[in-house]
């Protein structure tokens, strides 16, 4: 059995096998995050993603953010799996569980490591669309204007 | 020499994932700028880098036998 609490993996994951890495006695609470492939993003209809990972940092700073959840949650366990390659709509890409002797601190602790993943482990996708592909992150994206200058919003106070 | 890893777009833009510099002793700040002017990799200005597996600063020293990565911004989850 697998027993790596944190780790990227090119397989499908398993949510079940996920939940008996943190199952023990002293639990009241499992919560469970799976984060899937959505098929529309502002309208713009994904085929597939990719995922792309500095294996064996990312690794880490999952462990990291392990040891982070359990210092702010004492009484906590927590694993995640994040897959990585080719993943269709609806396939999972992440999974967090964290158990927990009471629910709020395993509801918490869950939300704050996808937050985390999301702003520090070097994990990176690419999202293929009908007419194209782009890296996600990339700032060509993030600051790309459809009009081709910024447009400015009436009714917010810019100073 | 000092191996530079590259992920993502920036991969894409270098064509390789490996680049090898002579840069022992630079700083972070001095390898960002070189990979910006001389390899034409517009995106390391928004990029981290790590050194052996950990973020760095761009005061940070490289030095040969480091294993050193271009971070863009990630987009996992």
């Amino acid at each position: 059995m697998n027993e790596k609490l944190f780790e990227v993996v090119e397989k499908p994951i398993s949510v079940q096998e996920m939940i008996k890495k943190v199952e023990r006695r002293e639990a009241g609470a499992i919560t469970t995050f799976i984060g899937t492939v959505r098929e529309f993003t502002k309208g713009k209809r994904t085929i597939y993603l990719e995922y792309q990972a500095y294996i064996p940092m990312a690794e880490k700073m999952l462990a990291k953010i392990g040891e982070e959840v359990r210092r702010n949650w004492p009484h906590t366990e927590i694993a995640i799996s994040h897959r990585i390659g080719k993943l269709d709509i609806s396939e999972s890409a992440v999974v967090i569980v964290v158990s927990s002797p009471h629910r709020k601190a395993a509801y918490q602790a869950n939300e704050y490591a996808i937050e985390r993943i999301k702003e520090m482990v070097p994990i990176w996708k690419k999202e293929r669309w009908e007419d194209g592909e782009e890296w996600v992150g990339n700032q060509l994206e993030n600051i790309s204007y459809p009009t081709g200058k910024p447009e400015i919003k009436e009714g917010i106070n810019n100073d | 020499m000092i191996e530079i890893l590259l992920f993502a777009q920036l991969q894409e833009d270098a064509g390789t994932d490996k680049l090898l510099i002579d840069g022992d002793g630079w700083t972070v700040k001095k390898l960002k700028n070189q990979l910006i002017t001389q390899y034409q990799l517009l995106q390391v200005e928004q990029s981290m880098v790590a050194i052996n597996e950990a973020y760095a600063l761009d005061s940070d020293e490289i030095h040969s036998g480091d294993i050193v990565a271009i971070i863009p911004p990630v987009s996992g989850g």
